[in-house]
């Protein structure tokens, strides 16, 4: 499967809205330390080692 | 004395004295407080419908400048139930290109294709004061009918009893003050709305507030129908976001957001625009394009609205009842939409056929559309004007990624166009026995599609209808003294499957005046359209 670069989540306006909303009253540690624990959830989701490549690489 | 507050570009209502003006005040059923497209809008559409009503503005026309310059396509569908958007769309500039900017460099292109099967398009760019004036001649046409539309220019409401049942009105003129009574009166008389004052009403809920540096531009030499957008543009003092879009008569329209905390007078210095002006125009090409400064203004908008649209008789609509951003083009816009909301209700309570707490339903339904727009409104903002050091870093890194990966495009968000609003779970729907697609569900606006010669919003008009796509021709079905109209699609098209029918063979909807879809049902069941037709005006159970 490879990675998939193009649109995919459902009402984005929402979904970047709820983002933003979690790191409400956090300092930039506790952010930075959010944001960290978010990539490792959902790179778990991912699970595909070459998936998670490409993003790696998708991201630079 | 009335006071002129601004100059106008187009006089369309000019002062004259009537009888009135000597006479004990009069009843009217209805005062509109107001003559922008929102009182403009409604004036019309309760007049076609058979109530009279009366215009009062304080000027003779339409303000200068811009002001709101897109229009979406659900006010020129509602343009065109009221005779009205032809000149519109022919006027109005239509674009389909866009390019979104972050500082020096650009993220990426946009083609906005249209979709088939729709008279109008998504939207249309058009000054503020054209869209007044076909307004007015719609009006005038309408006028020469016997429609009985009344416009008094240079009529300033003055002064404000409310009662009961009805209120009294201090009309301010040329030649002085008279009173008059309206049974509904509609608070039209936008964002600073001295009605809103005159009762003491707050405005409440201020979400953020921002100034807008504001140019319309008139360029004599070619320039692309493009639509231009840039996340922290980088000619000097632009503020956080800026925007250049076309309009017609040659004119550019350029938004500069300036931030709450300006010096108005200094930012209004032509020198100073100008030099802004001259950054961005030449920024693609390399060269500064000969062009006119037209109209310059300062916009400040709070994002707002009023707890309640509805006090007694006394009704709000348009910028007087809520403000947003012009990230989305929703001012004017949803305004139209509560013209046409407000329409039918008032008409039929007038006529003594709904009850007077149908009204209510236009507070509740309308309260729902602003919160929308201001929902929307927040968004764009909080994308655009990060807030804080983390929503910086999310927003750098969507524009980053926009560049590269097409993930990313649909959460760069430099404001929402206005789309009209649903009406899901709201008392006056009646139920989806047909589980057909999503987009014409109960509460939803009717879809367009092409129909015969033409297209099928042409043909349903501004009463309660009873729409077939297929199936044996439906009888009519009256409810409480209110008639339907009937239209039979009796061979859908491919748009009208897709619209409205998914899977089933055929489908019945009742369509309510300002053409929401009030229930729809497999089979035709003169009963069950009865039982809707009664929850439709406010008579359920
Ligand atoms: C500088 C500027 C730029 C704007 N830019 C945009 C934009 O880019 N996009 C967008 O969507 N919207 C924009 N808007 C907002 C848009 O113009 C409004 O949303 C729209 O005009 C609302 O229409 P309305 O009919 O509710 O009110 P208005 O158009 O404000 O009309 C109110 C009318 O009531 C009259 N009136 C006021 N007081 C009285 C009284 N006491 N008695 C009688 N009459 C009275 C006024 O003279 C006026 O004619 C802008 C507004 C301004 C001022």
């Amino acid at each position: 499967m490879p990675l998939n670069l193009d649109p995919n989540i459902t009402n984005p306006d929402e979904f970047y809205d709820e983002l933003i909303r979690a790191h409400e009253g956090l300092t930039k540690d506790q952010s930075d330390a959010y944001n960290a624990r978010l990539i490792l959830v959902l790179c778990n989701e991912i699970g595909d080692r070459d998936v998670l490549r490409a993003a790696l690489e998708a991201a630079k | 004395m009335v006071a002129v507050r601004y100059e106008t570009t187009f006089k369309l209502y000019p002062y004259e004295k009537v009888a009135a003006q000597d006479l004990p005040p009069a009843r009217h059923p209805v005062v509109i407080a107001g003559g922008g497209p929102v009182g403009l809008a409604l004036a019309l559409d309760l007049g076609q419908k058979g109530t009279p009503v009366l215009v009062l503005d304080d000027h003779d026309g339409a303000g200068q400048g811009s002001r709101a310059i897109c229009f979406a396509k659900r006010t020129l569908d509602v343009a065109n139930r009221l005779g009205a958007s032809g000149p519109m769309v022919e006027k109005g500039v239509v674009w389909n290109v866009g390019k979104v900017f972050h500082g020096d460099g650009k993220l990426f292109d946009f083609n906005l294709s249209p979709e088939d099967g729709h008279r109008n398009p998504a939207f249309i760019n058009l000054q503020q004061p054209y869209f007044e004036r076909y307004l007015v001649d719609a009006i005038r046409v309408a006028q020469a009918d016997g429609v009985p539309i009344e416009l008094r220019g240079r009529n300033q409401v003055s002064g404000l009893t409310v009662h009961d049942t009805y209120s009294t009105l201090d009309v301010d003129t040329p030649d002085g003050i008279y009173q008059i009574e309206a049974d509904y009166l509609i608070a039209c008389d936008g964002a600073r709305s001295p009605l809103r004052d005159m009762m003491g009403l707050s405005f409440d809920g201020r979400v953020f507030e921002d100034n807008f540096l504001i140019a319309d531009v008139k360029m004599k030499a070619d320039f692309p129908t493009e639509r231009w957008f840039w996340f922290e543009p980088p000619f000097e003092g632009a503020g956080q976001s800026a925007l250049l879009h076309k309009q017609p008569d040659d004119i550019w329209r350029i938004d500069f957001q300036l931030g709450w905390d300006i010096d108005r007078e200094k930012e209004l210095d032509p020198e100073r625009i100008r030099t802004r002006v001259d950054a961005m125009l030449s920024s693609q090409s390399g060269s500064i394009p000969d062009y006119e400064l037209e109209w310059t203004s300062i916009y400040t908008f709070q994002c707002r609205r009023m707890k309640t649209f509805r006090h007694g008789p006394v009704l709000f609509a348009g910028d007087s009842a809520h403000q947003v951003s012009p990230f989305g083009a929703r001012g004017a816009n949803s305004g139209v939409q509560d013209a046409d909301n407000l329409g039918w209700k008032l008409d039929l309570v007038l006529k003594g056929i709904a009850p007077e707490t149908l009204l209510d339903s236009y507070a509740t339904e309308r309260e729902h559309g602003a919160d929308e727009n201001i929902l929307n409104s927040s968004r764009a903002t909080d994308f655009m004007t990060p807030k804080t050091e983390v929503s910086r870093t999310f927003r750098d890194a969507v524009l980053t990624l926009a560049s590269k990966h097409p993930f990313a495009r649909p959460l760069v968000n430099s404001g929402r166009l206005s789309v009209p609003c649903s009406y899901d779970g709201f008392a006056l729907f009646g139920e989806d026995a047909l589980n057909g697609p999503p987009i014409s569900r109960p509460s939803a606006p009717c879809v367009d599609a092409s129909y015969q010669d033409g297209f099928l919003l042409d043909h349903l008009g501004g009463q309660f209808t009873i729409l077939a796509f297929g199936g044996p021709a439906p009888a009519s079905v009256s409810a409480e003294g209110v008639g339907t109209k009937i239209v039979h699609v009796t061979e859908p098209n491919e748009q009208m499957r897709a619209r409205y029918l998914g899977d089933a063979p055929q489908a019945i909807y009742l369509i309510r005046p300002d053409q929401h879809v009030v229930a729809r049902w497999p089979n035709y069941d003169a009963d069950a359209i009865k039982t809707a037709i009664k929850t439709a005006i406010g008579k359920g159970a």
